[in-house]
């Protein structure tokens, strides 16, 4: 798929209209029908009242014929409006799981026995790979299958995937070794990838089989309001049925008049059964899912973007999220009556063999403030960054230098014997307070002074906080930085709350606690030190340069991985369900300006002053009962925008956002057919 | 005229002021017992509860999960039901029967059996005329006392289920069953019969007393009547408690506008707040339960303005009268089948409320309303009994709307819906869809029969709309189990008495398993504490949506029946053309 697949085709565009309708007439069979029985219903009458076209036509008795031909051909349009918005929706996942399919076409495989590029390789159908296997990739191949990689280093081409042209970097260990296969590698050493999926079960069969819904299952709020769609539908048949008795008991008691007929009958039910709602309920899950998936992310189910539409906490990693992915130094704090010279001096010299975004953002530094050092002397030592230390540096003959966060350095300088100066702290803390990184420097055992390493909040991230808060959803920042830092950070990016120093244990934990709480909780990662948080959250969202198991502990991927994303994900989950509730309320709303158009018309015959009712003063009986059928099936065309797009959301408290709705979707749900109807009236009375 | 409106209004306005001043203690006390506080009635009540325990071998600690507790309370109401079937089957050979009444039909037996059971006291029979004393008092006052407790039981272990988290047990059936009788019934029926016999309202097992015409009268068959049979017995025992607990089934078949169940508009008034104080009050012990008295307030209002605008359509087509009558010459408003003694105001506040809850007693005769009047108390009814419905049934019924209004308005603001704290899923959905739609289902589907076959057509006395409207009433009444009668039909007939009895079990025990299922359900749910993003269910945006989501389902199901029935026959009443 190129960048310009991903544009948005417009609703209708031809290109996805010829396949909607093919799927429409496919739609048709009752036996898949019956999984929305609303529409199956609808059919049978469909069925049952072209059977009486013909017995009117043949017999003479009856409805006129062709008024029970309209009403035959109307519930058949109703039905096939709505196989045709699920077709619709259906169909631009289908148009991109096409392009997807296009990558999964054979693959040659070089399976290895050892993790040794140089090793000897046997060529295999990539299909006959199996979890476990090893290949051998070179510059130019598709890569077989997903994976880790477990020797050497490639640019990956994820187009394929993402969309995304430039190619990206993965390499064997840490947190960027997974491979999706069907990616293509651009440039390369050979590498060996250990594949971690079997045929059938790796990531773009998954995405093939999401996107084109065939794996579509209904989410738990859609059977809930099924449901409800169900109850109703069989109160408006009994509604029905007791309707046939009580026009048969007023004939006979008044002496005059005709029994509401069979095919009268039948387009009431269709008129009062919720058929709006049901039409367009498939559409509006397979759409919200194609949403997110037009913005590259991939819901590995449907219950994972609701579960989003109702998270309440946010846990947000600072670094990427919050803050533009790297720190910045921007200056050096020398103390104890050190010169800046010596400082930047040392800080360089400390930096040399830090290949970490914020070292190499020293060197930069260091170099405009004027540093003659090129480079490190002979015989240096690099000491690399431990975990446990926490510092780094380099042991030149002479010297030895350090660098990491102050309270490291404390504890090094302590170690040696050395001993702090006051100011140090001083200065860290006035560095820290406003929202910088301090990063102390030593030489031997004297510390020179503090680098300022700067964090950059990203542009507009605070209105999109506030934002959240308006919806009822707290965000919590998580970032290994002291607390100072943090919460200057946090003060500055506008989020509820913070987890400073974090550990990936910590994670977890937090993650449990606000869930026994009773929160629900989204959080975004990419490291395999995630993946228990990932699996322990209810909306877990991995980076698609994730390790595999992070992408295994989510049910969200997001292709670009970029975390802004879980706020996109969050509102689409959330204009899901409105587009449904909205939709519903609209279509029971619908429901008494048909009762005020059949009633009095299928009625009048036996009580002339029901006409009273006739509200919208409807030519006749057989227009008003047809005008009603009409606008219940056109309705279903129109609102079609609406169910892929989306009601919009708008960021509100909960009560004023149901205030809103309840005028637009409920009283305009009362009024919009009392309108639609009498319009159509005037139409049908014209042309007839 | 003689201004009578002014004291209508007053009457009226001082009732629902009394009443609704009742409901902060009451339900505030109803809390205290359900909870197994200290309350006033402690000190009495507490050994008496602990011996009734010892006796029947009840562990008072040891709760259940909703299966055991639905189990329970089905097993008991049938054993009071075969009870009930035995004694009006065996009426002939048992004791307490002066006027050495027969034993009851199959039919009419089972009828009453189930009708008794349900809380619904539809009567086919007249009480002074088919009922023995031992009848009256041991077989249908005994179930008075236990079918609004059962009621009131399945309220509460809903209520449990929306308050705990994470457990299965939602309470002790038997230990719910006692305490209501014991702290609640008993205590306030007694003092209500006290009353009642101080203010004339007979109570005596005495033989029926003769009395003799002052003037003869010339009867049907042109013979002459000079004597009159006055039915005496324990009227006062069995009118507080059928009124307190939503039953309605009178000791005569004049009912509540008997002088001897109903001398004065004072016993009017008091009989009025009997039969609101307790479904209404529900509302404050909810609220209270859940740790939010707001909540149980906003019900509560939902209730009460759907009440009194029902009453107030209802009084004023009453007020109105029948243009018809007006026009040989006859003004007023429609007296027809009131008593004097209540007049337009009490009767039609006695009509609402009685049609309201499920109590089903009436002072008035609903046959003889209008038809917009008769219609509103037969719309009252088709709402499913919630406004505020029967003793414990009123309240779950509602909590089913509730969460079905919850759930669309949920899906608005774009949140899985959540109510209290807990979220309503599938499961939820499918029981407040059952609670709510049971008896609309069986109103429609039997008077469907009714009105299409001649077992059910011959019945009707009045034919064309009006008889549409008895039978819509009669089915209406049994499967909400309200147990009022519109009248004017032959009900006690195999078809009607299998039909309506079968209407009263769908509608009293479906509703009812499936609120405990619920609350099974809710019970083992975690709580999720609300947010800016939770939607608000308490405050006046909810409650008119609640208030909307009742009358559309309402609405929706009947109007094709409240058109052809009510609708029509008050549009031919006005002469519309």
């Amino acid at each position: 798929m190129t960048p310009a697949d991903k544009k948005q085709d417009s609703i209708f565009s031809k290109k996805l209209m010829q396949p909607a309708l093919r799927g429409t007439f496919a739609k048709l069979n009752p036996v898949t029908l019956w999984r929305n029985p609303v529409m199956f219903f609808v059919e049978i009458g469909g069925i049952i009242t072209a059977l009486n076209f013909v017995y009117n036509i043949m017999t003479g008795k009856g409805d006129p014929a062709w008024f029970t031909g309209a009403v035959s051909v109307l519930l058949w349009m109703t039905v096939m409006f709505a196989t045709f918005a699920e077709s619709l929706a259906e169909g631009r996942g289908k148009a991109r799981a096409e392009s997807l399919r296009k990558s999964r076409t054979e693959i040659i495989a070089k399976k290895v026995k050892q993790p040794d590029p140089s090793g000897p390789a046997t060529e295999i159908n990539a299909n006959d790979l199996r979890k476990g296997d090893m290949v051998l990739v070179s510059a130019g191949d598709l890569i077989p299958g997903d994976g880790d990689i477990v020797f050497g280093a490639a640019l990956v081409d994820e187009s394929a995937i993402t969309g995304e042209s430039a190619p990206v970097v993965r390499e064997s260990g840490g947190d960027r070794s997974a491979v999706t296969g069907g990616t293509s590698v651009t440039a390369t050493e050979n590498i060996i990838i250990r594949i971690t999926a079997n045929p059938g079960e790796t990531f773009i069969d998954k995405m093939v089989g999401l996107v084109e819904g065939a794996k579509r299952r209904k989410t738990p709020n859609e059977i809930a309001l099924n449901i409800l769609l169900i109850a109703l539908t069989i109160i408006f048949l009994l509604v029905v049925f007791n309707l046939n008795s009580l026009s048969s008991y007023s004939v006979q008691s008044a002496g005059k008049g005709e029994v509401v007929s069979l095919v009268v009958l039948i387009a009431l039910f269709v008129c009062l059964a919720p058929t709006t709602i049901a039409a367009l309920l498939p559409a509006i899950g397979i759409a919200g899912m194609d949403r997110l998936f037009s913005r590259n992310v991939m819901a590995l189910s449907g219950r994972a973007i609701e579960a989003a539409g109702d998270v309440n906490t946010l846990l947000l990693d600072k670094t990427g999220t919050i803050t533009l992915g790297n720190r910045e130094a921007v200056e050096f704090v020398p103390i104890s009556g050190h010169s800046e010279q010596e400082l930047v001096d040392a800080a360089l010299m400390s930096s040399f063999t830090d290949e970490t975004p914020e070292g190499r953002s020293i060197i930069v530094l260091a170099k405009q403030k004027g540093s003659r050092l090129q480079e490190l002397p002979a015989h240096a030592a690099p000491v690399p960054f431990k975990a446990e230390t926490r510092i780094s540096g380099v042991d030149l003959e002479d010297h030895s230098y350090r660098k990491g966060a102050p309270d490291s350095i404390i504890k090094y300088i302590e170690r040696r014997g050395g001993s702090v100066p006051n100011e140090l702290e001083a200065k860290v803390t006035e560095i820290a307070r406003a929202g910088s990184t301090p990063l102390a420097v030593t030489r031997d055992s004297e510390v020179l002074g503090v680098i300022n390493l700067k964090d950059i909040i990203k542009g507009g991230i605070q209105e999109r906080f506030s934002q959240l808060r308006k919806m009822g959803i707290k965000t919590v920042m998580i970032t290994g930085d002291n607390p100072l830092t943090a919460a200057a950070i946090a003060a500055e990016a506008n989020v509820d709350d913070f987890l400073a120093e974090a550990k990936p244990e910590d994670k977890l934990k937090l993650i449990r606690d606000y869930q026994g709480d009773g929160y629900m909780v989204a959080m975004t990662g990419d490291g395999t030190n995630d993946a228990p948080a990932l699996a322990q959250a209810d909306v877990a969202v991995a980076m698609n340069t994730g390790t595999q198991p992070a992408r295994e502990a989510a049910n969200i991927i997001d292709l670009d991985s970029n975390p802004t994303k879980l706020l996109d994900i969050v509102e689409i989950g959330k204009q899901i369900l409105m587009t449904r509730g909205n939709l519903t309320t609209f279509s029971i709303a619908n429901d008494i300006a048909k009762y005020f158009a059949i009633i009095p018309a299928a009625l009048t015959s036996v009580y002339p002053q029901l006409s009273t009712l006739n509200l919208m003063h409807l030519h006749s009986p057989h227009s008003a009962i047809l005008s009603a059928v009409i606008f219940n099936a056109i309705v279903i065309p129109f609102l079609i925008p609406l169910a892929l797009k989306g009601t919009r959301y708008r960021p509100m408290p909960a009560e004023k956002l149901l205030v809103y709705n309840l005028f637009i979707y409920g009283l305009g749900g009362v009024i919009a057919p009392f309108v639609g109807i009498k319009l159509i009236d005037m139409l049908v009375t014209f042309s007839l | 005229m003689q201004n009578f409106e002014i004291y209508d209004l007053i009457e009226i306005a001082v009732f629902f002021a009394v009443l609704l001043l009742l409901v902060k203690p009451l339900g505030g006390y109803m809390a205290k017992v359900f909870q197994g506080e200290k309350n006033l009635l402690s000190p009495v009540m507490r050994p008496l509860e602990r011996l009734i325990y010892r006796i029947a071998g009840i562990d008072e600690k040891k709760e259940t999960g909703w299966k055991r507790y639905a189990f329970s309370l089905l097993l008991f109401n049938f054993t009071l039901m075969v009870f009930i079937f035995l004694v009006l089957l065996l009426q002939g050979v048992l004791p307490l029967n002066p006027e050495g009444l027969p034993r009851f039909s199959l039919p009419l037996a089972f009828n009453t059996a189930v009708s008794f059971a349900t809380n619904t006291n539809w009567q086919a029979y007249s009480g002074e005329s088919t009922a023995s004393y031992f009848t009256q008092t041991v077989a249908l006052t005994l179930s008075h006392f236990i079918t609004p407790a059962i009621g009131t039981t399945v309220i509460i272990a809903l209520i449990r289920g929306i308050v705990r988290r994470t457990v299965r047990e939602i309470g002790n059936f038997w230990v719910d069953l006692t305490r209501s009788i014991l702290y609640i019934l008993l205590p306030i029926a007694l003092v209500a019969a006290i009353f009642l016999i101080s203010q004339g309202v007979i109570q005596n097992f005495s033989g029926y007393q003769a009395a003799h015409l002052v003037q003869p009268v010339t009867g049907a068959a042109g013979s002459s009547i000079s004597k009159q049979t006055i039915p005496m017995g324990p009227v006062a025992s069995f009118e507080s408690i059928k009124l307190l607990g939503t039953n309605g089934g009178g000791f005569f078949g004049a009912n509540s506008a008997h002088p001897y169940e109903n001398p004065s508009p004072l016993t009017n008034f008091i009989e009025m707040l009997l039969f609101l104080a307790i479904p209404l009050s529900l509302t404050y012990t909810f609220g209270k339960m859940v740790g939010n008295t707001r909540q149980g307030w906003a019900i509560l209002t939902a209730m009460m303005v759907i009440l009194i605008a029902s009453l107030g359509i209802m009084y004023w087509a009453e007020h109105a009268g029948n243009p018809l009558i007006h026009q040989q010459g006859v003004a007023g408003p429609n007296m027809e089948g009131k008593e004097v003694r209540f007049g337009i105001g009490g009767s039609t506040l006695f009509a609402a409320g009685t049609t309201a809850t499920s109590d089903g007693a009436v002072n008035s005769m609903h046959d003889s309303y209008t038809p917009l009047g008769g219609g509103m108390t037969l719309f009252l009814m088709l709402l499913s009994e919630v406004v505020p419905g029967g003793v414990g049934s009123g309240l779950y019924t509602m909590l089913g709307f509730v969460i079905i209004a919850v759930f669309v308005a949920g899906l608005m603001i774009g949140r899985t819906p959540e109510y209290l704290g807990k979220k309503i899923e599938v499961r939820e959905m499918w029981m407040s869809v059952i609670i709510v739609l049971t008896s609309g289902v069986s109103v429609l589907i039997f008077s469907g029969i009714a009105l299409l076959i001649s077992a059910g057509t011959s019945s009707i006395l009045n034919p064309g709309p009006h008889g549409l409207s008895e039978v819509l009433y009669a089915f209406a009444s049994g499967s909400n189990n309200n147990g009022s009668a519109f009248a004017g039909l032959n009900a006690n007939t195999s078809f009607y008495n299998f039909t309506l009895g079968a209407g009263m079990l769908l509608g009293r025990f479906v509703p009812a398993v499936a609120a405990l299922a619920m609350a099974g359900s809710l019970a083992v749910k975690k709580y999720v504490p609300p947010s800016v993003g939770t939607l608000p269910t308490d405050n006046l945006t909810f409650i008119g949506w609640l208030i909307v989501v009742v009358l559309i389902v309402g609405a929706l199901t009947f109007l094709p029946a409240l058109g052809l029935g009510p609708i029509i026959e008050h549009l031919i009443m006005t002469g519309r053309k």
